[in-house]
C-alpha cells in the first residue's frame, strides 16, 4: 500500500506528460494503443447485443408467453456474444501484456545503447541494480497500466457514447438521466481528486513515516540492545501507530465521502433509470423490451468510469518504471565530437593536458571544476590529491573523454580530444575504478577484458604482475574459476587487483587509477602498491588517493581544491597528510 | 527453504490468527461489505421485478413498494460500502500495528547474533519490507475473500428460494468465475514465473553489468558486445513473455464469458419453468438480472488471490528470520548481577560453523574498573566478535565471560548490559535529532552533560555552529551528518552512558590520524574517572595513554610489542 501511494503521490503531477512520452517514445506502445482501441469498440458492440438479446428473450417469453424454442435462437446468439466478449477480454489481457513486454524490451534495448555508446560513466554504481530492476521487473507493474488500465480508458470514453446514442431514439428520459449523471462521475472524480490528492499525499506521507520509522528501529536494534532501549523503543512503536490510526481515520471518513458521492451516483442512476423506465412502461409509452434493454445497459454504463478510477491509481507504479527509464535515456551527457576526426595522438609520447576546465553536475549549482588546468608528462606517474568529494573522480573522467567539460579544453599533444574519435582515444586509456565491475566469466575473460585475443599465458602474466597471483591460484578453478553473477564473489582488493591485471594486459598508454588501495587492509594495499610501481613503468599514469605514503612515491603531486589544481611540494605534501 | 514449504500458506494464517483479538472489528467488517454487495445484486433484481410488473400496466400506485426498495437499495449500497471501508482500514491498521509490535519483539533476541552474518542491513531492510507487504492481508487479501464468499452463498439463496434449478446453473457459473480461472490464473503465472526466472535473472545480470560497468566497457571498447549479449536476454525473456501473455489472456477471457453464458444456462431453466407454471413470468427479468449481478461476488476473488500468495509469501520470509535460534537467552534462575569487580574473558573459543577455524582460539582477558586496554590486530581477525561475546551478544563456544566472577551466562540481559556497553563498530544513529541520540544512553541526562560530552569528542565548535544546535535533526541513518561526525556523536553517546565498562569498537573510523588519537585519548581518560574501558582500533593512534595494549592474532591476545 505504501508503495502504491508512493507511486500516486509522485505520479500524479507528472502522470499525464509520462504517458505521453511512453507513447511518444515507443511503437510498440502506439501500436498497442490502436489495438485496444480497437477491442474496445468491439466490447461496447457485444455489451449492447447482450443487452438487447437478453431483454428480448425475457419480452418474448413473459410478453408473447413463448416457449424455449421460439427463443433458442436468440439465446444461442446471446451464447455467441458472451464467448466473443470472453475472446476480447482475453485479446485485450493477452495483447496487453505482450504490449508491456514489447515496449519494456524496446526501452531496454534503447537504454542498453545510449548507456554504452552515448555515455558511458555517467551512472553512480549505486543505482545500477535498481535501474537494472526497472527495466526487467517493471514489465510486471507495466503490465496493469497496458492490460488494465489502458483498456479501461478506451472502454470509459467508447461505452458511454456508443450505449447513450442506442438508448436516445428509444428512451428520450432514461437517456436524459444517463446524459446527466454519466458526465457527473468524471467531473467528481477530478473534483474530489484534487481536493483529495493533498489529503492522500499527507496519509501516504504518515504511512511511509511509521514503516520508515519501523525500519529506524529494526536497522538500529543492535545499537538499541546494547543501550537496554529496546522495550521503550517497542512502547514508541506502538505509541506511533495508535497516534497513526486516530489521524488517519479521521482524514478517511471525510476522504471516503468522496468514494460515497460516486457510487451513490452510480446507484441511484440506474434507479432512477429504473423507475422512469418502470412509469414510462405503465403508462404504456415504452415497450418491455426497450426498457429492459435500458435497465440492462445501465449499470454498464456506470462500471467502466468507476473501474477506472481503480486501475488509475494501480498503473501508477508502471508508468513510473517506464519515466525511470525514460529518465535516464533523455538526460543529457555524453562527449561531443568535432568532425572531421584525427587520429589519436599517443600519450607515452606527448603530455595529456586540461586547460582552464570547468565541470558542474547537471542539477548542481555550484561547479566541481572551476578552472582547473594540469598536464600529465608522458610516461610519469602523477598523483592527484585533495579532500573527497573535491572533484577527482570527475577529472579523471574527463581525461578519459567519459564525459565533456562545459568550458576549457582536454587536449593530448596539442590536440583538442574533441577531434578524436572517444572510442578510439579510449583504446590508449585504461581505468582502474574505486570500484571495479567483475563480469560474469572467468577470472580470465575478465582479465581479457580489453584484449579478448589474449593468450593464457599473458593473462597469467598480467595477473602476477597485478599481484594477484597468488590469490587466483587459490581459487578452486585457478584463472578458470567463474566469477560475477552466480559466480565466486571477490573481496574489494581482489577486484581492484583483477581491474589492475586488465590494465597490465591492455596496450593502453594512459592508465587512470582511482583510489587503488582505498578500504584495503594493510596486506593488500601493499600488494597493490608495488603492483602500481610496476604498472608505471614506459605508461602515463594518473592516480587520485587519499594516502599521503603513496604520493609521496610519485614523479608529481597535484592537489584539487576548490575546482582547482595546486602542485604540491613534499612540505606541501605532508601538510595535507 | 524447503520445497514443501514453498506452497504452504501456514505463516500466512498463524500471522492472520494472531490478530483474531480483533475478531468483533473483522465481523463488522465483513457484514457491513457482503450487504453492499447484496444491496447492489438486489438493485438489478429489483428493478427488474419492477419494470416487469410495470410492463403489466397496474396502478402507478402499486409500484410504490418496488419503487421504494430501490431507491433504497441504491443508497443501501453506497453507504454500506463507505462503512465497510471505514471499518476495512481500521481493521487493518490495527493488525499491522499489533503485527510490528508482536514481530519487532521476537527480532529482538536475534540481532546481531542470530541473524545470518553476511548482508545483515539488507535482511533487516527486507524484513521491514516484508512486515508492510502485510498491510495488505486484511485490505486486499482475506476481507474481498469473506466479502465475497458470504454475498455469493446469499445471492444463491435467493436464487434458489426463486427457482432452485437456476440457482444450480448460477452456482456452475461463480465457481467457474470466481475459483477455477483464478485457479487457472495463478497456475497460469506461477508457471510462467518458473519459466521467466532464468531469463528475467540473465537479463538482469546483464543490463547490471551494462549500468554498472559502462564506462570499464567503453574503455575496453567492448561495447558491441555487451550490447549482443543483452539483446539476446531481452529477445528470450520477451518470447516466453508472449507465450505467457497469451495463456493469461485466456483465463481473463474465460471469466468474462462466464457471466453472459450463465445467463443462457439461467435462461434455459427459466424459460421453461415460467411456461411450466414453476416461476411467476414477471420474476423472469429479476431472476436473470440477478444472474449477472452475481458476479460482482466473486469480482474481487482473483486479485484478492494474488494478495494472499504475495502476503503469505512475506509472512514465510518473515518466518524465516524469526525462526532462528535466539543465540543467546536468559537464564532460568538469574544470579544477582554483581555492583563490582572485572569484566573478564577466560579461555574463550569461539567459531562461527562448527567445522571451521578457531576464530578465538583461547583469549584470556581481564578489565578492571579504572584501567584502559586497546586491542589492534588486522581486519577479520576476530576483535568484533571477542566485543560482541563480551556484552554476550554470542555465547563462546568454551570457555566463559566473567562480570564480578559471575559467568554473564547466569546474569540477566538487560542488567548485564547496563554496566558493560558496547559501542559497535556499524553505530547507528537513529531519524531524529542528536540530542535524542545522545539521550539514548541516558535519557534523563542534562544540557551541561549533553554538551560536556560532545565536547569530549571534539564536536563543540561544529555544534556550536549550527544554528539549531543539539536540536539539529541527524537525518535517516545519519545521512545528514558527515561519517565522521557520525562517529563522534557514537562516541558520545558511549562517554555519556552511566555502564560500568566501556567497550569501543572502531570509534574513530573515518577520523584523520591527529582526531583518532585525540578521540582514543579521550577513551582512555575515561578509565581515569573508574571505568574499565577497552579500546579496539585498526589504526594505533593515541594508544600511548592506555594501561595494555594487546594484539589479536591468529586467535589469541598477545601483548603489542
Amino acid at each position: 500500500m505504501a508503495a502504491r501511494r508512493a507511486a500516486d503521490a509522485g505520479a500524479r503531477d507528472g502522470r499525464g506528460r509520462a504517458q505521453g512520452r511512453l507513447i511518444r517514445a515507443s511503437r510498440a506502445a502506439r501500436l498497442h494503443l490502436v489495438a485496444t482501441v480497437a477491442l474496445g469498440l468491439a466490447t461496447t458492440a457485444l455489451i449492447v447485443a447482450q443487452a438487447t438479446l437478453l431483454a428480448h428473450v425475457v419480452a418474448r417469453v413473459f410478453v408473447d408467453g413463448a416457449a424455449l424454442a421460439d427463443v433458442a435462437p436468440s439465446l444461442w446468439w446471446l451464447a455467441a456474444a458472451s464467448v466473443a466478449r470472453g475472446l476480447a477480454a482475453a485479446g485485450t489481457e493477452a495483447g496487453g501484456r505482450y504490449g508491456a513486454a514489447r515496449v519494456l524490451a524496446d526501452l531496454r534495448e534503447r537504454l542498453v545503447r545510449r548507456l554504452l555508446l552515448e555515455r558511458p560513466g555517467s551512472l553512480a554504481g549505486e543505482h545500477a541494480g535498481e535501474l537494472a530492476a526497472t527495466a526487467v521487473q517493471g514489465v510486471d507493474a507495466l503490465e496493469a497500466y497496458f492490460a488494465r488500465y489502458l483498456p479501461q480508458a478506451a472502454l470509459s470514453c467508447l461505452a458511454p457514447v456508443a450505449i447513450l446514442a442506442w438508448v436516445l431514439p428509444r428512451d428520450l428520459e432514461a437517456a436524459a438521466i444517463l446524459a446527466v449523471t454519466v458526465p457527473l462521475i468524471p467531473l467528481f472524480m477530478v473534483l474530489i481528486g484534487r481536493l483529495a490528492a493533498e489529503r492522500t499525499r499527507r496519509r501516504w506521507r504518515t504511512l511511509s513515516a511509521l514503516s520508515a520509522r519501523f525500519l529506524d528501529l529494526v536497522s538500529g536494534l543492535e545499537t538499541l540492545r546494547a543501550f537496554g532501549r529496546t522495550s521503550a523503543a517497542g512502547r514508541a512503536l506502538d505509541e506511533a501507530g495508535e497516534r497513526y490510526r486516530r489521524e488517519t481515520m479521521a482524514t478517511l471518513r471525510i476522504g471516503f465521502l468522496s468514494a460515497l458521492v460516486l457510487e451513490l451516483l452510480a446507484t441511484l442512476g440506474t434507479a432512477l433509470v429504473a423507475v422512469t423506465v418502470g412509469v414510462q412502461l405503465a403508462s404504456g409509452s415504452l415497450g418491455l423490451e426497450a426498457g429492459l434493454t435500458v435497465l440492462i445497459l445501465a449499470p454498464e454504463l456506470y462500471a467502466p468510469l468507476r473501474e477506472l478510477g481503480a486501475q488509475f491509481h494501480a498503473s501508477a507504479d508502471g508508468l513510473a518504471a517506464a519515466e525511470r527509464i525514460l529518465e535516464v535515456l533523455d538526460a543529457p551527457g555524453g562527449v561531443t565530437v568535432r568532425r572531421p576526426t584525427v587520429e589519436p595522438p599517443d600519450p607515452a609520447l606527448v603530455p595529456v593536458s586540461l586547460e582552464d576546465v570547468r565541470f558542474t553536475y547537471p542539477g548542481r549549482s555550484a561547479p566541481v571544476l572551476d578552472g582547473a588546468s594540469l598536464t600529465l608528462e608522458p610516461g610519469r606517474l602523477t598523483a592527484l590529491v585533495g579532500p573527497s568529494g573535491a572533484g577527482k573522480t570527475t577529472l579523471a573522467l574527463l581525461v578519459l573523454r567519459l564525459a565533456d567539460p562545459d568550458s576549457g579544453t582536454v587536449a593530448c599533444g596539442g590536440v583538442d580530444l574533441r577531434r578524436v574519435e572517444p572510442r578510439a582515444w579510449r583504446r590508449r586509456a585504461a581505468w582502474v575504478p574505486q570500484r571495479a565491475t567483475i563480469f560474469a566469466g572467468t577470472v580470465e575473460d575478465n582479465v581479457r577484458l580489453a584484449r579478448p585475443e589474449a593468450t593464457s599465458a599473458e593473462v597469467a602474466e598480467a595477473l602476477r604482475a597485478a599481484g594477484a597471483e597468488e590469490f587466483v591460484a587459490a581459487l578452486p578453478d585457478g584463472a578458470q574459476t567463474r566469477l560475477g553473477d552466480g559466480g565466486r564473489r571477490l573481496s574489494a582488493g581482489q577486484s581492484r587487483r583483477i581491474a589492475l591485471a586488465r590494465a597490465f594486459l591492455s596496450d593502453a598508454s594512459l592508465v587512470v587509477l582511482d583510489e587503488p588501495t582505498a578500504h584495503l587492509d594493510a596486506h593488500s594495499a601493499a600488494a597493490v602498491e608495488a603492483a602500481i610501481g610496476r604498472l608505471a613503468a614506459g605508461r602515463t599514469v594518473l592516480l587520485i588517493t587519499h594516502r599521503p605514503e603513496l604520493a609521496a612515491a610519485c614523479d608529481r603531486v597535484l592537489e584539487l581544491r576548490h575546482g582547482r589544481i595546486a602542485a604540491l611540494g613534499r612540505q606541501g605534501l605532508e601538510a595535507a597528510a | 527453504m524447503s520445497l514443501s514449504r514453498r506452497g504452504s500458506h501456514a505463516p500466512l494464517w498463524r500471522m492472520a490468527r494472531a490478530t483474531r483479538s480483533r475478531w468483533r472489528l473483522l465481523a463488522l467488517s465483513v457484514l457491513l461489505g457482503a450487504g453492499a454487495v447484496l444491496a447492489g445484486v438486489g438493485l438489478l433484481a429489483v428493478s427488474g421485478y419492477l419494470i416487469s410488473r410495470a410492463a403489466q400496466r397496474p396502478e402507478i400506485l402499486s409500484l410504490g413498494v418496488a419503487i421504494a426498495a430501490v431507491r433504497s437499495l441504491a443508497i443501501a449500497r453506497a453507504a454500506l460500502r463507505y462503512g465497510e471501508r471505514l471499518a476495512s482500514h481500521d481493521l487493518a491498521f490495527r493488525t499491522l500495528a499489533d503485527l510490528r509490535r508482536r514481530l519487532f519483539a521476537r527480532l529482538v533476541p536475534l540481532v546481531p547474533g542470530g541473524l545470518p552474518g553476511v548482508g545483515r542491513a539488507d535482511v533487516l531492510s527486507r524484513f521491514v519490507g516484508d512486515v508492510d507487504r502485510l498491510q495488505d492481508l486484511y485490505l486486499r487479501a482475506l476481507g474481498p475473500v469473506a466479502v465475497g464468499l458470504l454475498s455469493a452463498a446469499a445471492t444463491l439463496l435467493i436464487a434458489f428460494a426463486l427457482l432452485p434449478a437456476a440457482a444450480a446453473a448460477l452456482a456452475v457459473g461463480l465457481l467457474v468465475a470466481g475459483l477455477v480461472t483464478p485457479l487457472l490464473t495463478r497456475a497460469a503465472a506461477r508457471a510462467a514465473g518458473r519459466r521467466q526466472a532464468a531469463a528475467r535473472a540473465a537479463l538482469t545480470a546483464a543490463i547490471v553489468e551494462v549500468t554498472g560497468g559502462a564506462a570499464e566497457i567503453a574503455l575496453a571498447g567492448r561495447e558491441r558486445d555487451w550490447i549482443e549479449r543483452a539483446d539476446r536476454a531481452s529477445a528470450r525473456l520477451a518470447r516466453i513473455q508472449r507465450r505467457d501473455a497469451l495463456s493469461g489472456g485466456l483465463a481473463t477471457g474465460l471469466a468474462t464469458a462466464a457471466t453472459g453464458l450463465t445467463a443462457v444456462g439461467v435462461a434455459l431453466v427459466a424459460v421453461p419453468a415460467v411456461r411450466g407454471g414453476a416461476l411467476a413470468g414477471v420474476l423472469l427479468a429479476a431472476v436473470l438480472l440477478l444472474t449477472l449481478g452475481a458476479f460482482e461476488t466473486v469480482r474481487p476473488l482473483p486479485s484478492a488471490g494474488a494478495s494472499i500468495d504475495a502476503c503469505g509469501a512475506a509472512a514465510r520470509r518473515i518466518e524465516d528470520i524469526l525462526d532462528r535460534p535466539a543465540p543467546v537467552v536468559d537464564p532460568e534462575q538469574p544470579a544477582r548481577p554483581p555492583s563490582a569487580g572485572d569484566l573478564e574473558a577466560r579461555g574463550l573459543r569461539f567459531r562461527y560453523d562448527d567445522a571451521g577455524p578457531w576464530l578465538l582460539a583461547g583469549v584470556d582477558m581481564r578489565l578492571a574498573p579504572g584501567k584502559a586496554i586497546a586491542l589492534a590486530g588486522p581486519s577479520g581477525c576476530g576483535k568484533s566478535t571477542l566485543a560482541e561475546l563480551l556484552v554476550r551478544f554470542r555465547d563462546p563456544v568454551a570457555g566463559a565471560v566473567l562480570l564480578g566472577g559471575i559467568d554473564l551466562r547466569d546474569l540477566p540481559q538487560e542488567e548485564l548490559r547496563d554496566a558493560v556497553l558496547l559501542g559497535s563498530q556499524d553505530a547507528y544513529l537513529f531519524d531524529g535529532t542528536i540530542r535524542e541520540n545522545l539521550a539514548l544512553a541516558k535519557p534523563d541526562a542534562s544540557q551541561a552533560e549533553l554538551e560536556r560530552a560532545a565536547r569530549r569528542v571534539g564536536l563543540g565548535p561544529w555544534l556550536a555552529a549550527l544554528p539549531d544546535g543539539l536540536d539539529t535533526a541527524v537525518g535517516e541513518q545519519g545521512a545528514q551528518v558527515s561519517g565522521g561526525q557520525r562517529r563522534r556523536i557514537a562516541a558520545a553517546r558511549l562517554l555519556l552512558s552511566p555502564a560500568r565498562f566501556l567497550i569501543a569498537d572502531e570509534p574513530a573510523a573515518h577520523l584523520d590520524p591527529p582526531a583518532a588519537a585525540a578521540l582514543h585519548a579521550e577513551l582512555a581518560r575515561e578509565a581515569r574517572a573508574g571505568r574499565g574501558v577497552l579500546l579496539i582500533a585498526h589504526e594505533p593512534y593515541g594508544l600511548e595513554r592506555f594501561d595494555e595494549v594487546l594484539e589479536l592474532r591468529e586467535g589469541r591476545l598477545k601483548a603489542r610489542g
